[in-house]
């Protein structure tokens, strides 16, 4: 759905996003992890066509980028950044009038009053569509910069920081509607600097650094067991004792053991008479797999050639 | 996208105050005059000013005149220095480009937003003056024009000479005021169908005029963030144009200038129409307009959207 091969931005001397080759397949839900700065809006907004590529190719859709906008973005949905309306208007009226800004003939304009009442209620805004955007809170902008997105029904889905400005009601909501919409086979690349929102709901994840992709995997694959198990006990001496040379971690109770199978260990270890509180293959969470990736701070300062 | 961009533009809070204030100065001179029946000499001051006490049917054209120099420049500045650069700032620039709203069409619908802007402007200060000037100072006797003696040619063509602030034979003889026709700025008769003819004139006149500020303002907004920005450098570009075209020493530059024929139109209001100071007015501003529209494309088509 999305491929860029070695795209590259560069603001005068600053290198923005460096040689970027992202695989977006059909049907993922993608996510695209980097700190603040990392270049995630750039590119971003280079997929879209507001910001023109230094070097390098963009094709989304099977289409090519920014050449081809015309056809291919009409089956996307954005949200870039903050959510933006007029604020005099209602959130109804700004979803009518963006639909109405965009192309579409007849056809569009016949449907639109029924697709801004659906993007209304799959946002959660439905009973508040009439008021000015002006009385809205923060999270209701950010669900009607959602609808918004939805109103054309994309095939894709482009979502920069989606989750900012939500309680965790609205992030709920907002994971659920997402998964939704994938089910229903909408593609979803989403970015985000929250480890866990990424974790909790992506397929695919990608790893910005300094400009640069320095990873990009199915989180299946990240996330296989590791060949280790984690064990949490009372008798934690007796189990590093018994298994002297196997543990490669001990933190209080917990010992992390390499160990094929945690049930095996844990027969070895009730059979042995030692207590087990819990046990179980250890997985790296998301958050050490994108520190093991990301430089330090100094790297990110060195890399400005 | 050019029936939202309207959309847009009535339905904005700021479009109607921006008119109502417009038409509020010509209705508080109105009501001075009517009170006080002062009026600048012919000549002197605002143009038409002397000669609405005879004629209120002539207080539109009065109007326009006091509100061109800095009223209407100022709105239309503001209002298509806001065009791009307003929708940047609040981020709905990057929605509506990705919707999509081709760069070149979005800039197109947004000039002609501007077009009805000023179109909208003019027109309401035109018919409530003319309002005002029927009601307050007196009745225009319209339905005596089209009876007035039309042939009282004898004053016309000699007086022409004069374009700009110095309007030569303001005051009408008195047998032709008697007779109760509004009169041209040349001293002859206007029937009704002339009158209006002229004020369409002026109003196309007006309004470009008025497109050359849009054009330059336009311009800046798709150079800054800052609608405020691009608005205050329009306006400085006016200012600096006005200054010139006082000063004797620039005389060299002053045909080039964008106010320099802005008053131009008060040349439809003579007998025979003076056309020769209209016709440089209509070019210099299609120069600016072209200009600056050409500008504003190659800069917006080729900009990296970072708002």
């Amino acid at each position: 759905m999305i491929t860029t091969s070695a795209l590259t931005k560069r603001y005068g001397a600053v290198t923005a996003v460096r040689s970027v080759d992202l695989d977006v397949r059909e049907g993922d839900r993608y996510g695209l992890l980097g700190p603040n700065g990392s270049g995630k809006t750039t590119l971003v907004r280079m997929l879209l066509g507001l910001v023109y590529a230094t070097s390098g190719e963009i094709e989304v859709l099977g289409r090519r980028m920014p050449r081809h906008a015309r056809e291919v973005l009409p089956q996307i949905g954005a949200l870039i950044e903050e959510p933006a309306a007029y604020p005099h208007l209602s959130g109804r009226a700004n979803l009518a009038l963006l639909d109405a800004a965009g192309p579409g003939g007849r056809e569009a304009r016949r449907t639109r009053r029924r697709r801004v009442d659906e993007a209304l209620e799959q946002v959660g805004l439905a009973g508040v569509g009439r008021r000015p955007v002006r009385a809205y809170s923060l999270g209701m902008r950010q669900r009607l910069g959602l609808a918004a997105a939805l109103i054309r029904r994309p095939r894709l889905l482009i979502l920069d920081e989606p989750g900012n400005g939500l309680d965790p009601r609205g992030i709920r909501d907002l994971r659920e509607l997402i998964i939704g919409l994938n089910d229903a086979g909408v593609t979803v690349f989403l970015s985000s600097h929250l480890l866990a929102e990424v974790e909790q709901l992506c397929t695919r994840v990608g790893v910005l650094d300094a400009g640069r992709l320095v990873l990009q995997d199915d989180l299946a694959v990240l996330r296989a067991p590791t060949g280790q198990v984690l064990v949490d006990t009372p008798d934690a001496d007796q189990v590093a004792a018994l298994l002297d040379g196997q543990v490669e971690h001990r933190d209080g109770q917990q010992l992390l053991v390499r160990y094929e199978d945690a049930a095996a260990l844990n027969a070895r270890l009730v059979g042995a008479g030692l207590r087990v509180s819990a046990i179980g293959p250890h997985q790296r969470t998301l958050e050490e797999i994108v520190l093991s990736v990301t430089g330090a701070g100094s790297d990110q300062l060195g890399g400005s050639s | 996208m050019i029936r939202v961009e309207l959309v847009k533009l009535l339905r904005r809070p700021r479009t109607w105050i921006s008119v109502v204030l417009t038409c509020a100065l010509p209705f508080v001179v109105a009501v001075f005059i009517t009170v006080t029946h002062l009026v600048p000499p012919p000549g002197q001051g605002s143009a038409f000013l002397s000669a609405v006490l005879r004629d209120g049917a002539l207080y539109p054209a009065a109007a326009l005149a006091l509100v061109l120099p800095v009223f209407l420049p100022v709105a239309v500045a503001v209002v298509a220095g806001d065009s791009i650069a307003g929708e940047a700032t609040t981020g709905t620039l990057r929605y509506l480009l990705v919707r999509p709203v081709g760069r070149t069409r979005l800039l197109v619908a947004k000039l002609i937003s501007v077009i009805a802007y000023v179109l909208i402007v003019v027109l309401a200060v035109t018919f409530t003056a003319y309002a005002t000037g029927v009601f307050l100072l007196g009745p225009s006797r319209a339905a005596a024009v089209g009876l007035a003696p039309g042939a009282g040619g004898t004053a016309g063509p000699g007086v022409a000479g004069g374009p700009g602030p110095g309007l030569a034979g303001q005051a009408p003889t008195a047998g032709q005021a008697a007779a109760g026709a509004v009169t041209s700025l040349s001293g002859t008769p206007l029937g009704l169908l002339q009158l209006t003819e002229r004020i369409g004139g002026a109003i196309a006149f007006i309004t470009v005029s008025m497109l050359g500020v849009a054009a330059i303002a336009l311009f800046l907004s798709t150079i800054t963030d800052s609608a405020l920005g691009s608005a205050l450098g329009a306006l400085a570009a006016l200012v600096a144009s006005e200054v010139l075209v006082t000063l004797n020493a620039a005389t060299v530059v002053q045909p080039y200038l964008p106010t320099r024929y802005w008053l131009a139109w008060i040349d439809f209001f003579r007998e025979p129409v003076f056309w020769r100071d209209i016709q440089r007015g209509f070019g210099i501003q299609a120069v600016y307009v072209v200009v600056f529209l050409a500008a504003a494309w190659a800069n917006f088509s080729t900009r990296d959207i970072t708002a």
